[in-house]
């Protein structure tokens, strides 16, 4: 267990990554970000699968990863680094039985035939598995098997563990589990986790920060509960399930860049980069213009696309930021709601939150 | 009668019989490719077929059991086990550093690797002559250095029979590293595994049935070699006089009769069929 330090570039074509993070021992920090954000170049340095442009790596006080601007690389081979990795697919060695993955880990750094097959036992209990060590991959679930991913990589004692969308493949009904699993596992262990995620729930149930990637640099950054509550980003905010508008502070609210306003609880005082945090839920949605509403936060716009959610259907709009609006599918029949449709938004100032960036 | 009276009446009619059990119903092939498969398989075996009919079945235990037999049958075993093992040990590091490599130097060297393939085994046989024969290239300086003649000495043999079997081996080991990628090994990198107990836990067990089936068309092709043999190791009982140089022997009349020729060929293909079906019934990874 040690803590974890990396500042580094990647270069590759069009696309750069050009970040710095840090995890205290034993803390979980979680990275998100959408598709093409770099997450995964990310895993791929700090595991050293992947030679940055420039930068280091350090884990506790050993440089894993050194590539200056001028001088000669030094790279610690991914055998030598105790950096686990965990991905998607938790890739259960096939030929071998869930004893035999687990024990990999030990017997590659010459622990004994029996005490590998006793530790690795005792890791099959602490993820659920008592008695399953004799079955090999195919006679398992994809949940099983990824315990027994996880227990293998845990087994092997790393300094760092490294979680790619560790519960990404996984059935709806066997991921809550498992995300327990692995809060429980991290923090008795106490192994100093990076976890990588599309989804906010992994994050906010594991992680004690949170850094958001977009476009190879880092757009937020901070504990998880306080980047979630107020999202600097708009990918941050669609993570958390609100609208964000980010603008410039002007007239006691936030102007955003296509020109309409949202006022707040609390006015903010003019000048700066500033955001304005709603729920979807707040937003109400009207195909004419509302009579009778204060006339502020009230937008003209139409509507791009209607999509199922959990009870709800989410009714995207256009407009720079987009701006969604949650409806039970009874008001969005009301209401003749389809993709084209001319709306007005209005959203009461006691529902928006208003945040200086 | 309506849907659910004709349901209610095979009810009926199927009683208390347990319901067939499901079966898949297949996308059908094109008619045509069943007689053109069939022709295909009858080319493969008519042949063989033509030789079991034709055999002086009452001379066949004498002429399998007669000395000359005997031994170009032990020979062909030797010098085919011996140069399997020399691919094996030669083959499975060309195809692990050919399946890991991406470079353009990667692609140069498959290409020769399948060059003994499209090359007449008889040019291999000249070629490994102007190599390693007493003028060769190498053989002169071996012979001059170290007193060393390959040329006609059961070494050649072997050395024809490597040549000519280690792109079987070789292309077939290659696609099964291929296919099985690296992304395991990369997982039991992270593990902390070294880079011999990565291939030799990891990465050759998964590729263990292109490891088998390379390896069986290597003997099988091993043991059928002629014509590299035949110009490079010649033709001497007891050194060289392997199964199919003994086979020739015999049909070209050298005192003998074809039936025993025909006798021949057919304990090589009993040996060789044993072979087969030894390979196909062992299951890599089987073990408890």
């Amino acid at each position: 267990m040690s803590d974890l330090e990396a500042r580094f570039s990647v270069r590759r074509g069009d696309f750069e990554l050009d970040l710095a993070l840090a995890a205290a021992e034993g803390e979980v920090l979680a990275v998100l970000g959408p598709n093409g954000a770099g997450k995964s170049t990310l895993l791929a340095v700090l595991a050293g699968l992947l030679r940055p442009s420039a930068g280091f790596v350090r884990v506790g006080d050993q440089v894993l990863t050194d590539v200056p601007v001028a001088g000669r690389a030094r790279l610690v081979a991914p055998e030598h680094r105790a950096v686990g990795l965990l991905g998607q697919d938790g890739l259960v060695f096939p030929h071998l039985t869930a004893l035999e993955n687990v024990a990999f880990g030990p017997r590659s750094v010459g622990v004994r035939r029996a005490e590998a097959a006793r530790r690795a036992t005792g890791w099959l209990d602490a993820v659920g598995l008592a008695g399953m060590g004799a079955r090999r991959p195919a006679e398992l679930s994809g949940g099983q098997r990824q315990r027994v991913a996880l227990a293998r990589a845990l087994a092997a004692e790393p300094r760092v563990l490294l979680l790619d969308e560790p519960l990404a493949a996984l059935d709806v009904g066997v991921a809550p589990q498992l995300r327990q699993l692995l809060r429980e596992q991290v923090a008795r262990t106490g192994t100093t986790t990076v976890l990588v995620t599309h989804d906010v729930l992994d994050a906010v149930v594991l992680a004690d920060r949170v850094i958001v990637l977009d476009g190879g640099a880092v757009v937020d950054e901070g504990p998880t509960a306080q980047v979630l509550a107020a999202p600097r980003d708009p990918f941050t905010a669609t993570l958390a399930g609100v609208n964000l508008v980010v603008g410039e502070a002007r007239d006691g609210g936030v102007q955003a860049p296509d020109g309409r306003h949202v006022a707040g609880r609390e006015p903010i005082d003019a000048g700066g980069p500033a955001a304005a945090v709603f729920a979807p839920s707040a937003v109400a949605v009207h195909t004419r213009p509302p009579a009778g509403a204060s006339p502020r936060n009230v937008w003209r716009t139409h509507v791009v696309a209607l999509e199922p959610g959990q009870a709800v259907i989410r009714v995207r709009t256009a407009g720079s930021p987009e701006i969604v609006a949650d409806l039970t599918p009874a008001a969005v029949a009301e209401l003749g709601l389809a993709p084209g449709s001319e709306v007005w938004l209005s959203v009461k100032a006691t529902e928006v939150g208003l945040h200086r960036r | 009668m309506t849907l659910t009276e004709r349901r209610a009446a095979t009810r009926a009619t199927a009683g208390p019989r347990p319901a067939p059990p499901p079966r898949a119903v297949a996308v059908g092939v094109p008619r045509l490719l069943y007689v053109l498969a069939l022709v295909g398989l009858a080319l493969l075996t008519l042949p063989v077929l033509a030789l079991l009919v034709r055999a002086d079945w009452p001379g066949v235990p004498a002429a399998i059991t007669s000395p000359e037999a005997l031994s170009a049958l032990g020979l062909s075993l030797r010098t085919a086990l011996a140069a399997t093992a020399l691919c094996l040990l030669l083959g499975v590091p060309l195809a692990v550093v050919l399946a890991r490599t991406s470079t353009r130097a990667a692609d140069v060297v498959r290409a020769l690797v399948t060059l003994p393939l499209v090359l007449p085994p008889t040019v291999g046989g000249i070629a490994l002559l102007y190599l390693l024969g007493r003028r060769g290239l190498v053989g002169e300086q071996l012979d001059l250095l170290f007193g060393i003649r390959i040329p006609f000495t059961t070494t050649a043999v072997v050395i024809a029979q490597a040549f000519v079997a280690l792109p079987f081996l070789v292309i077939a080991l290659e696609g099964a590293l291929r296919s099985a990628g690296d992304r395991y090994e990369v997982v039991a990198a992270t593990l902390g595994a070294g880079r011999w107990t990565v291939l030799r836990r990891i990465t050759l067990p998964l590729a263990a049935p292109g490891l088998v089936s390379g390896t069986v068309l290597c003997f099988a092709r091993a043991l059928g070699e002629f014509g590299a043999t035949a110009l490079f190791a010649g033709n001497s009982a007891g050194v060289t006089r392997t199964m199919p140089l003994a086979i020739y022997t015999a049909f070209n009349g050298a005192g003998v009769t074809q039936d025993s020729a025909v006798a021949l060929s057919l304990l090589l293909v009993v040996v060789a069929v044993v072979i087969l079906v030894m390979a196909r019934a062992w299951k890599p990874g089987g073990r408890g």
